[in-house]
């Protein structure tokens, strides 16, 4: 699995907004068939890192490579077109459109001739639920149903069988199962699974271990703009991880101080300024 | 049968057909007023032409997320250009109509290209130009004629394409109103532009990453709707036969109002030319029908406030209907294991 060649690689990456630092000498790389989870916490640069790989933003300095070769995407549609998708949070974003209208944005399937080229809503309604049912979603049967009815995880769902449709090699998922309910997520999770099984390689960012730990063969953990942590399924506990992201032992030292309250008080909780008194040094 | 009525309230012209089988019902039950005069006149079917051909353009540009009121002064800009080129100056018509036309392209493409290339909303772009042009009208007026008001008097060929009266009472502009929504229906129901101009409406920034033009189809749309307006008062001003500075400004919030019936969502990504059709001539018998029953025609406007947002909530709650709905029992692919 290691001597695959990367897809997509970092090389000591650095992107600065003037005079702010916001990545510090990333080195990344996901292969076909594996799935690479960014952990960390709000603000770590994770939405500046996916911007980098999705070709919004360029870098300062380093190097961006596929399959070996350095590239500089000129834009969103370059990073596109070599087969880059980045699926944001909410997935679809046309809640008003018909599952296979809104499939097809852009590149809408027609018949006919001339000027009377019309839209052709059969085929492309085919085409989409086909798409999505390939993924295991099932209950997703009419391509005329509106995006906006869809539940959140049938959305993500239905914006990844997109991205794989259209040929990506790498998809980006940004925090993908971070507004779902348990049952929507582990939908998702199945998907990213899927994908992986059908040789794409993966980046899934998120700040939830558990869901990280589910799917991901290869884990890197962002803290302040760069990389704290990098390592492969099983090295590392869930508690490490979150004690990580978290930045050090907070996490762990809270869970000893509430079951230690717990203990001493007949199991209640404390509660919120009980900890924050005691926390004071 | 009860499949093809709820079929059809979860369209986006369900509202707008609601209110005028309620407005009609109301004026014949409470009005006095009788069917058959009100289906035949010819007043409400002429001020529902010319607002329709303007209420058009503004609703697919309310459909791609953008505001146009600039056409409030772009009628009068297109009849005084062609009054003052024709009646003043003595040019051929042509000339007088294709100087109107230019005035629109012109103000459509400052319209679109200041709301591509700033953050102002368009509402704000096209008050702004709304005012200046008016300003622009009244001095050009002044200056090259003396006067705000122009006579001209139209060919045989212009009068019968655009100044005509079909049986001495219907406007020709009629048949262009009814020619204008089969094309721009078609356009946007059945091509792929249509398509992304809901795009457009629905998400600008994921249209743009899916490879739409979308600033190209923003400068289209406010041409359109600027050429629009300049040939509903090149029709007025032939029709007429002259035409004043004033007037145009209540085809600002008529035009607005026959959309938002017409059930496109204020905020874009939703509707459709049936129901903006249907919402005109709705607004257009309601302003103009009353004059059919004994109700006191300054009733109209509290009438049509009470239309607006009925036909507002409705179409929120037919919104809603077709997002959530699910066809039950019909499966168009067998069923698979949830897990394969």
């Amino acid at each position: 699995m290691n001597d695959k060649p990367a897809i997509l690689e970092l090389k000591s990456v650095n992107k600065s907004f003037g005079p702010i630092d916001v990545l510090h000498d990333i080195s990344l790389r996901v292969r076909a068939g594996e799935v690479l989870c960014l952990l960390g916490d709000n603000g770590a640069g994770k939405s500046t890192l996916i911007k980098t790989l999705a070709g919004v933003h360029k870098p300062t300095s380093g190097q961006i490579l596929m399959d070996g070769q350095p590239v500089t995407f000129t834009g969103p549609s370059d990073a596109q077109g070599r087969g880059i998708a980045t699926v944001h949070q909410f997935g679809g974003t046309f809640p008003l459109m018909s599952i296979g209208r809104s499939f097809f944005v852009g590149v809408e399937p027609t018949k006919g001739w001339g000027p009377f080229k019309i839209y052709d809503r059969k085929r492309a309604n085919e085409i989409a639920v086909k798409a999505v049912r390939d993924f295991g979603i099932t209950r997703i049967d009419d391509g005329d149903r509106l995006v906006g009815g869809l539940s959140g995880g049938e959305r993500q769902s239905l914006a990844i069988a997109r991205a794989v449709y259209f040929g990506a090699r790498v998809l980006i998922l940004d925090e993908p199962t971070a507004a779902l309910g348990v049952k929507q997520a582990s939908h998702v999770l199945r998907i990213v699974n899927e994908s992986k099984k059908r040789g794409l390689a993966v980046v899934f960012i998120t700040h939830q271990v558990m869901h990280a730990m589910t799917v991901g063969d290869h884990f890197a953990v962002l803290i302040r703009g760069a990389i704290a942590d990098d390592f492969r399924k099983g090295q590392r506990s869930r508690e490490e991880i979150t004690d990580l992201m978290a930045g050090g032992e907070t996490m762990a030292g809270l869970e000893a101080q509430v079951e230690g309250y717990m203990a001493e008080h007949e199991g209640h909780p404390p509660s919120f300024q009980v900890l924050e008194g005691s926390a004071a040094p | 049968m009860m499949d093809a009525i709820k079929s059809v309230l979860r369209r986006p012209e369900a509202g707008s057909i609601l209110s005028l089988i309620g407005v009609v019902l109301f004026f014949v039950l409470f009005g006095g007023a009788s069917l058959g005069t009100l289906v035949g006149a010819a007043s409400w079917v002429n001020f529902a032409a010319n607002l329709g051909i303007v209420a058009i353009p503004v609703g697919l540009l309310m459909i791609s997320g953008e505001l146009d009121i600039s056409i409030g002064a772009l009628i009068p800009a297109g009849s005084m250009t062609t009054a003052i080129l024709t009646g003043y100056y003595g040019l051929p018509i042509g000339v007088g109509i294709a100087g109107a036309l230019t005035v629109g392209v012109a103000v459509g493409l400052v319209n679109g290209l200041l709301t591509i290339r700033t953050s102002v909303p368009s509402l704000i772009i096209t008050l702004a130009t709304l005012v200046a042009m008016q300003g622009v009208v009244l001095s050009a007026s002044v200056l090259l004629t003396g006067t705000a008001s122009v006579a001209l008097t139209a060919p045989g060929w212009a009068k019968f394409l655009f100044g005509q009266l079909i049986g001495g009472s219907h406007q020709v502009i009629i048949i262009w109103w009814i020619a204008f929504a089969v094309i721009i229906g078609f356009v946007l129901h059945k091509t792929r532009y249509g398509n992304w101009l809901f795009a457009m409406g629905g998400d600008r920034v994921s249209a743009r990453n899916a490879g739409i033009p979308t600033d190209r189809m923003t400068i289209a749309l406010f041409v359109l709707s600027a050429v629009s307006a300049t040939f509903v008062g090149i029709c007025q001003a032939i029709l007429f036969n002259s035409a004043q500075v004033s007037g145009g400004m209540n085809f600002i919030f008529n035009a607005i109002v026959s959309v938002v019936v017409g059930g496109v969502l204020l905020t874009g990504g939703f509707g459709s030319v049936v129901g903006i059709f249907v919402g005109t001539i709705t607004f257009a018998i309601v302003s103009q029908g009353i004059y059919f029953t004994q109700i006191d025609r300054n009733w109209s406007n509290l009438i049509i406030g009470v239309m607006l947002l009925v036909a507002v909530l409705m179409n929120q709650s037919f919104r809603d209907l077709a997002l959530y709905f699910r066809p039950r029992g019909k499966r168009s692919l067998p069923r698979e294991p949830a897990n394969p």
